[in-house]
């Protein structure tokens, strides 16, 4: 596809590239963009119930990746750090799940410790508090991290905090590969709650095992459920922090220039930690949703998530808070229409060629606005 | 501190010449490189197991040709340079000349390769891919054969099992396009499907290292299949059939040996078959017997009777298929206990093993049913 591309760029590009590169490139995602409407209005014509299901998967998908975007960008903001390690903390958060399920069956603590208690609020809050410390246990990581890692590095070029962050991303990825850590294995992952799914179709209904729904319908799970209202929860919860509290002030004010907030009496450095934690708590809770929607962990499910969740955060425009839910959501579509109507190995390419595109043509993202002019 | 150094230098040069020089003695050695680490560790304990079973059994008997077998074990990962490494290591530093081994195809045709440019005779167990028997020039591997019957076979006996017990009239099929095995298996199920009249409704790709299948398996729900195969090892097996029982699709799932594994979750994989080399519940003696050494030896992690699953059963069939050929031979030489393989007739675990000009053995193949948590015998199919 780039070949045509290649052929209309004039001789007489080399005096002003930029301008060209950019006309080009515009030109070039329209048509892209005009052509996979009309491919998708086709499909949807086609067979309604099937367009439907694929868009759920891909809502399914980009709820959890909103959640993982939510800490490159927030990160990003603050010390425009590009924290590679973010997806094993992803990685982690599952883990530590998995080991409280299965181990200490924390998720039937309720019924545990209250004998005699309703089972719908073992249901409930036994679940939830395995999320919690899911998303404790990473805040408790990335503080460390950034103490240990981070911290030492903030005055030194940005590079090598760049690679320092790669390090930690590799360390975490084969010291949980290592047999008395994680083990390197695929490993079979028990969820704290049973899946219930629902089929649409004049009406919803409860799907019975081992009936199927009936032709043309639309499914859906609670596991679907769980991951949209815990996504959009942390969303609010984070706007509210971020404008409404204090500490959310700081964060802004840290965001906009580093030295005047110190000089202002901001402890800048507890805001950075602060910032790191909210973030790993996030990404613990995308673990955790993760592993429940596609029961299987191991100790490097966390890059191809973790960098898809980048590509959103840039997509959005990185740095931008409703940029990255928008930009995580986008790329759950676009990678679920691909499996759908190209095939699955493309996904990851499409993922990454959006990248690409964003960088070439508009590398503020969606949200981001223009580098701004800094004293 | 320098003469200490320099000291213990020599203490531990001294030493190794000792023991390789006794490990040179020792009557005749047997390499058995298995995944014993990577992705598929439980196919690599049940091969070593399996082979190390047949070994002290022999031993127990007196050995072979007089002499006792000193086994050698690999760790050669299911992946192409270890095994490499490991097979080169086997042959150049242990001086060994009969390689039980390995268990992937991928690993097992680039250390062919080795071991037949070095007259070394080796037996894969479980390599289902026709290259590891078969040079790129179509030429049958001399020193090379195999203990499993092939990927076509499996494929074929995979449709004949879908269009005549399960009488279904449509299928589906799922694929990795990265993974030969799959792609092999898949290949002849579709060829042999479509030719018994069956239609193939679908097909779709995935990679490794998917774990979401959700739009695949919506296409699967729109497609309505009567049987969905999907010939990849339990890993992917246990992903796929657990979210497709999620979103209520009946058909059953089908697959081939790449099923058979202790992790199998068995309550997602329910109302599935899949062709197998040997079913521990048949009840030919060979069976029985090797059931209940393998118990007896070998305990689980609550101390019970560990079960042989097709590839500690294979790998015991290969290694008394070598050991057998070096007593029917009545020799050591490599090129004699190969052209005695060549024309064995032996009565395995699964199943009366006879060499194939390929160096394929002709047998039966199982077809076993997951039912009710528990993997059932169900039938055998003749080639």
């Amino acid at each position: 596809m780039p070949a045509p591309v290649a052929n209309q760029t004039p001789s007489s590009a080399a005096r002003k590239p930029g301008a060209h590169l950019v006309w080009i490139g515009r030109g070039f995602l329209w048509l892209i963009a005009a052509l996979a409407v009309f491919v998708l209005g086709r499909d949807l014509i086609n067979d309604p119930p099937l367009f439907a299901q694929i868009v759920l998967s891909g809502l399914q998908l980009g709820f959890v990746y909103a959640l993982i975007a939510l800490g490159y960008t927030m990160v990003y903001g603050i010390v425009k750090l590009i924290n590679f390690a973010h997806g094993d903390v992803f990685m982690v958060g599952a883990f530590v799940s998995f080991y409280a399920v299965t181990r200490f069956e924390l998720h039937r603590w309720p019924a545990l410790v209250f004998p005699g208690i309703s089972p719908v609020v073992t249901v409930v809050v036994g679940p939830i508090t395995v999320m919690l410390l899911s998303m404790v246990v990473c805040m408790a990581m990335a503080v460390t991290i950034e103490r240990v890692a981070y911290k030492p590095l903030r005055d030194a070029p940005r590079i090598a905090a760049l690679i320092t962050a790669i390090g930690v991303s590799f360390f975490l990825e084969f010291f949980g590969a290592l047999s008395f850590v994680f083990s390197p294995r695929f490993i079979p992952y028990q969820r704290p709650f049973e899946v219930v799914t629902w089929y649409v179709k004049d009406g919803i209904h409860l799907v019975v095992e081992g009936k199927s729904p009936p032709e043309g319908s639309v499914t859906f799970s609670n596991i679907f459920l769980i991951i949209v209202v815990a996504s959009v929860l942390m969303q609010v919860l984070l706007q509210f922090l971020v404008r409404r509290t204090k500490m959310g002030k700081a964060m802004r004010a840290t965001a906009f220039d580093k030295p005047a907030a110190r000089l202002m009496g901001i402890n800048v450095d507890q805001v950075i930690s602060f910032t790191f934690a909210v973030g790993a708590a996030f990404a613990g809770l995308g673990g955790v949703l993760y592993a429940i929607a596609y029961s299987s962990i191991w100790s490097q499910m966390g890059i191809l998530p973790g960098l898809k969740a980048f590509v959103a955060a840039v997509l959005g425009g990185i740095g931008s808070i409703p940029g990255a839910f928008v930009g995580a959501l986008i790329m759950g579509q676009a990678e679920a229409l691909t499996m759908g109507y190209i095939s699955t190995p493309m996904r990851d390419a499409v993922a990454f060629t959006i990248l690409i595109l964003v960088l070439l043509i508009r590398p503020t993202g969606i949200f981001g606005e223009p580098e701004k002019e800094k004293a | 501190m320098r003469t200490v150094k320099l000291l213990g230098l020599l203490i531990l040069a001294v030493l190794a010449m000792v023991s390789y020089s006794e490990a040179g003695e020792a009557g005749i050695k047997v390499a058995i490189l298995a995944p014993l680490s990577g992705p598929v560790p439980t196919f690599g304990v049940m091969t070593r197991d399996g082979a190390l079973l047949a070994i002290d059994e022999w031993n127990a008997k007196g050995g072979v040709l007089g002499k006792k077998i000193t086994p050698v074990v690999e760790d050669s990962q299911c992946t192409p340079d270890p095994a490499v490494n490991a097979a080169n290591k086997v042959i150049d530093q242990d001086k060994v000349k009969y390689i039980v081994g390995e268990v992937c195809s991928k690993a097992s045709i680039p250390v062919s390769e080795i071991a037949n440019s070095k007259k070394v005779v080796q037996i894969s167990p479980t390599s289902t891919n026709p290259d590891v028997t078969v040079g790129k020039d179509g030429k049958v591997k001399q020193y090379i054969f195999r203990a499993c019957f092939i990927d076509p076979f499996q494929g074929q006996v995979g449709a004949k099992f879908a269009l005549g017990t399960l009488k279904a009239k449509t299928a589906f099929i799922m694929l990795d396009q990265a993974n030969d095995y799959v792609k092999g298996l898949a290949e002849f199920f579709e060829k042999s499907f479509t030719a018994g009249g069956g239609k193939i409704v679908g097909k779709e790709t995935y990679t490794a290292k998917d774990t979401d299948f959700s739009v695949i398996l919506a296409k699967v729900a729109a497609a309505k299949p009567d049987v969905v195969y999907l010939p990849d090892y339990y890993n992917v097996v246990n992903l796929a059939t657990k979210q497709a029982k999620e979103k209520g699709i009946k058909a059953p799932f089908m697959g081939g040996d790449g099923w058979d594994s202790s992790d199998l979750d068995l309550k997602a994989a329910d109302g599935g078959f899949f062709t197998n080399h040997y079913s521990p519940e048949d009840t030919r003696p060979e069976v029985r017997n090797l059931v209940k050494a393998f118990g007896a030896k070998y305990k689980d992690d609550k101390q019970q009777p560990k079960v042989p699953d097709a590839l500690a059963a294979l790998a015991y069939d290969a290694t008394n298929l070598l050991l057998t050929a070096i007593k029917q031979a009545n020799s050591e030489d490599t090129t004699k206990v190969a052209a005695a393989l060549a024309k064995i007739n032996f009565n395995a675990v699964s199943g009366k093993i006879t060499f194939d000009k390929n160096h394929n053995p002709v047998k039966s193949a199982t077809i076993l049913a997951v039912k009710d948590g528990k993997v059932v015998f169900n039938s055998v199919v003749n080639p």
